[in-house]
């Protein structure tokens, strides 16, 4: 059977549109399972009270807490660092073999698998710095995987910002850091911290890289310095769904919806943060 | 401040930010060097050829024999699978917002593709663990559900946001000017995407497809919790089998620090890094070609 041209367009555009809506249902699909779900467990009393009886009463107030304190231990090391390098990439380097090796570096860390980060954060961090597994070598290793979503955000939000804004800083006698500190990084401020929030968002639900870095199996009472190993949301979220048996599925299920939940907060942070900044763009 | 200090000032702040551009390399550098140290560990004790042609992974044993063709095979069944499920899907998908969808349908599209994106992979592996799995047991009338086509089905969604929004990218940096030429010839807009715009943006395909690859062969908590755990060597994508990345998630809890298996796992991560680093650099080789 031969169609003529615009009715195979039809019929592409079509299946085109049928694929999209192959890929969105599912999705709408699995939300609306974990909200309906994990609506009837989720009570005051299972967001503020520690697990009991095995894990199969009580609530996750340790594990939320533990989140909580891995996002901030990573934010610490890792903004500060990557806006650094990213400043350096954009206002410093020349194009020579230094910067080519820097940016193959970021491409590589951006595609090295969580579970290695894993790896290396218990060898370098909990081994070889003795730090035991904690909070600290957690945050570090997490820091690390998010470095370069950070760079490459920061960097974008340097570029956008207009060369003259640099040249006429500079020809009234400021120097470069006065110049980057006055004139660039004031308007880069909101893609820098979109491109922040979106990679703890990222770190907030990462599981394998805190494996054996931080993760505590079962500790009822909050972390009380950052060498003390913490409960997370992730990790518990595993170890309920698949290690303790006859676990009753309501509260694994409003688990789920509370890491859901939080990520998604994060992430309309950011875009919150993001059209907000936008109204307020001055060129 | 005087000039002097203003200038010390500079010349330290400076400092940190060269700095910190050269701690990138380290870290690279670093974990290669600690992978690399433990692997070396293990050969020192563990035959190469053994462990790169055994077909058997047998860790706790007498005598232990660590052979990585079960996990490698684990890994490249579900990631094959995977990929044929996500790059039509994927490609499709981009093709429709990049040059079908109208703006407000568009806009919907990329939110629910970024939810997409932002769903934490340990809940993924929970749905494949409540839903997904029992659903494929019932269709395909298999004993267990926690096979690999259950997470070669969620590591392709994993995988679609990587692949959408690079190929979308792709196929929008195509110039206006081919389309024109195309249309000035008589050709329909789905002649024109598919003839002209589609070829024109291969090579931003073709890195996002490898991209994709390179995200599903490192994906370990979904395949971890629903390919069923087993270290043998698969006959069908329907059976239980194992990836690399579960193999060390799984098994470096449970191993004595400083024995051989301890070691045998870093020499796994090590194999994986070597590949990822493999098909991202590729990748890179295509995006950039794509750019010219």
């Amino acid at each position: 059977m031969k169609f003529d041209a615009k009715t195979r367009e039809k019929l592409a555009f079509f299946i085109l549109g049928m694929i999209a809506l192959i890929i969105i249902l599912p999705i709408i699909g699995v939300i609306a399972y974990i909200i309906k779900n994990g609506a009837t467990a989720l009570t005051w009393e299972f967001l503020a009270q520690p697990p009991r009886n095995g894990m199969k009463e009580g609530g996750i107030f340790p594990a939320i807490i533990g989140t909580i304190y891995l996002i901030l231990g990573t934010m610490v090391f890792s903004l500060p660092l990557g806006i650094l390098a990213a400043i350096y990439l954009v206002e410093y380097a020349r194009e020579n073999w230094l910067t080519r090796t820097i940016k193959l570096a970021i491409i590589n860390l951006s595609g090295v698998p969580s579970i290695v980060y894993g790896l290396f954060g218990f060898a370098m961090f909990v081994i070889f710095l003795k730090f035991g597994t904690s909070i600290l070598a957690g945050s570090l290793t997490l820091a690390i995987m998010s470095l370069p979503v950070i760079i490459t955000a920061t960097k974008e939000a340097l570029e956008a910002v207009p060369k003259s804004f640099r040249e006429i800083s500079l020809s009234l006698g400021a120097t470069r850091w006065q110049t980057i500190r006055y004139c660039v990084l004031p308007y880069s401020l909101p893609g820098i911290l979109t491109g922040t929030v979106l990679a703890l968002s990222r770190a907030a639900g990462e599981t394998a890289p805190i494996l054996f870095t931080v993760a505590a199996f079962y500790l009822p009472r909050l972390p009380r310095s950052i060498f003390d190993q913490a409960m997370t949301l992730p990790y518990h979220l595993y170890v309920i769904s698949t290690q303790i048996p006859n676990m009753p599925l309501s509260l694994s299920f409003a688990t789920a919806l509370v890491l859901i939940v939080l990520v998604f907060l994060m992430n309309l942070l950011s875009i919150i943060l993001r059209a907000y900044f936008r109204k307020k763009k001055l060129w | 401040m005087s000039p002097k200090l203003q200038r010390i000032k500079e010349s330290i702040l400076e400092f940190f930010i060269k700095a910190s551009g050269v701690l990138i390399i380290l870290f690279v550098i670093l974990i290669f060097l600690f992978l690399l140290k433990d692997s070396l560990f293990f050969f020192n004790s563990y035959s190469l050829k053994e462990f790169l042609t055994q077909g058997k992974w047998l860790p706790i044993s007498e005598p232990p024999i660590f052979g990585i063709i079960p996990l490698l095979l684990g890994s490249i069944y579900v990631t094959f699978f995977a990929i044929i499920i996500c790059v039509p899907l994927g490609i499709g998908c981009a093709m429709f917002i990049a040059e079908v969808a109208p703006s407000f349908l568009k806009n919907i599209l990329k939110s629910f593709i970024e939810i997409l994106a932002a769903i934490p992979s340990v809940v993924l592996g929970f749905i494949g663990i409540v839903w997904l799995g029992p659903l494929v047991k019932r269709i395909f009338s298999i004993p267990t559900g926690m096979c690999g086509f259950t997470g070669s089905i969620l590591l392709a969604f994993m995988a679609l946001p990587t692949i959408i929004s690079i190929s979308e990218d792709a196929l929008r940096s195509v110039p206006y000017t081919y389309k024109e030429a195309a249309f000035g010839l008589g050709a329909t807009r789905w002649q024109a995407l598919w003839r002209v715009v589609l070829p024109a943006a291969s090579s931003g395909i073709i890195a996002a497809i490898m991209l994709g690859i390179g995200r599903v062969i490192g994906e370990t908590m979904v395949v971890m919790m629903v390919t069923g755990n087993s270290p043998v060597i698969p006959s069908s994508i329907l059976e239980p089998l194992r990836t690399l990345t579960a193999t060390i998630a799984s098994e470096m809890g449970e191993t004595v620090r400083g024995g051989l298996h301890y070691f045998a796992l870093f020499s796994v991560g090590l194999i994986l890094f070597i590949i990822t680093f493999i098909i991202n650099f590729l990748a890179d080789l295509f995006l950039h070609r794509s750019k010219k």
